[in-house]
């Protein structure tokens, strides 16, 4: 793909929406990055004392999900955290 | 009984002041009795655009201070009779009104207005507050760039926080070239962000600043920006009115400009 069809495929104006759209979520549900980055320290040291994890890969959000029984938008706390390595069961 | 209406947007320099200056005087147009209150103290600027600096003598804070009378400090349009202005206080600051003064004062010209037109500062602090405690509804302005509509979000919340009755977005300052060409957010991506009633769509005009150098508002005249303010006016009194189709005018107008600057 070329540098031109590059932009032609993705207009400034749907980046400007795409961007809008995360920080709102954050805005609405009244979290600020500082206590997001503390959920994120939070999770990570509960899954490391049983899994390795891949700290770089480690991604959290907050985004908005399709619920479940009515046909509105929910918040929901998004985590993709990579595994490296299964630790072997303490005795 | 008269409505009272705040125009606010958050963001500063999208357009309140404006807006407000040219829905007002399209109400007047309308023949309803209209006051326009300027409640940005400190920061006087719809008595220029109105062009209507030159008859001060009362304000905003005279009123409420009972300096003066409620008629004396009101000064009659130039070009409607039944179109008032109440210039805000230009030495004073914000704290020198509280919210409940205000929706006093609105509450006072409901008897005698259609419309009471209450003109926001910028933020959401102490002005913001006095502007629409005593607003039934409230215009949102906002443009089509991520700051704006930011703003504009978090002000729909703290609107929805105070029990506003009704909240209406207008999306100012769209430019249907850059649209079209997807470097633009569209009105339709705008109001489906901030999940808001529609009220109007104006254009980015150059007439705009014509009319603000000249202290007239163009609303109702054969510019695009003053036909999207006219309305805006009628939907505002309850008429249906399609929205303009911005982008065939557009073509109209590129073909007429590309017409006269062959001859």
């Amino acid at each position: 793909m070329g540098f031109s069809e590059f932009f032609k495929k993705k207009g400034t104006g749907s980046i400007a929406k795409d961007r809008l759209k995360l920080v709102l979520v954050s805005d609405r549900a009244g979290c600020s990055p500082e206590i997001m980055e503390q959920i994120k320290n939070d999770i990570i040291a509960v899954i490391s004392k049983y899994i390795e994890i891949d700290l770089e890969g480690l991604d959290i959000k907050i985004m908005q999900m399709q619920s479940e029984n009515n046909n509105g938008t929910v918040p929901a706390l998004f985590a993709n955290i990579p595994i490296k390595d299964l630790k072997p069961a303490k005795k | 009984m008269g409505e009272v209406i705040v125009i606010t947007s958050g963001k500063g320099g999208v357009g309140k002041t404006t807006t407000t200056a040219n829905v007002g005087t399209g109400l007047a147009m309308l023949e309803k009795k209209v006051v326009l209150i300027d409640t940005d103290i400190g920061l006087r600027n719809l008595d220029v655009v109105m062009g209507l600096e030159n008859r001060i003598v009362y304000n905003l804070v005279d009123v409420i201070e009972g300096t003066c009378r409620i008629r004396n400090a009101l000064i009659k349009d130039k070009r409607y009779p039944n179109l008032y202005l109440l210039p805000s206080a230009q030495t004073r600051d914000k704290n020198a009104v509280t919210p409940e003064q205000m929706k006093k004062l609105a509450d006072e010209l409901r008897d005698e207005f259609d419309y009471i037109l209450m003109d926001c500062p910028a933020g959401i602090e102490q002005g913001f507050k006095n502007a629409i405690a005593g607003a039934d509804r409230a215009l949102v302005v906002t443009t089509p760039e991520v700051s704006a509509v930011r703003d504009a979000d978090r002000i729909i919340g703290l609107l929805e926080a105070n029990d506003m009755k009704r909240s209406q977005l207008i999306v100012n300052r769209i430019r249907m070239d850059m649209v079209k060409r997807g470097d633009m957010m569209s009105s339709d991506d705008v109001c489906e962000i901030l999940a808001v009633e529609l009220i109007g769509i104006v254009p980015d005009d150059e007439n705009i600043v014509i009319s603000t150098n000249q202290g007239e508002p163009l609303v109702g005249n054969d510019t695009l920006a003053g036909r999207a303010y006219m309305n805006i006016c009628r939907r505002l009194i309850g008429e249906e009115v399609p929205f303009l189709n911005l982008e065939e005018k557009q073509g109209i107008f590129g073909k007429l400009f590309g017409k006269r600057k062959k001859n």
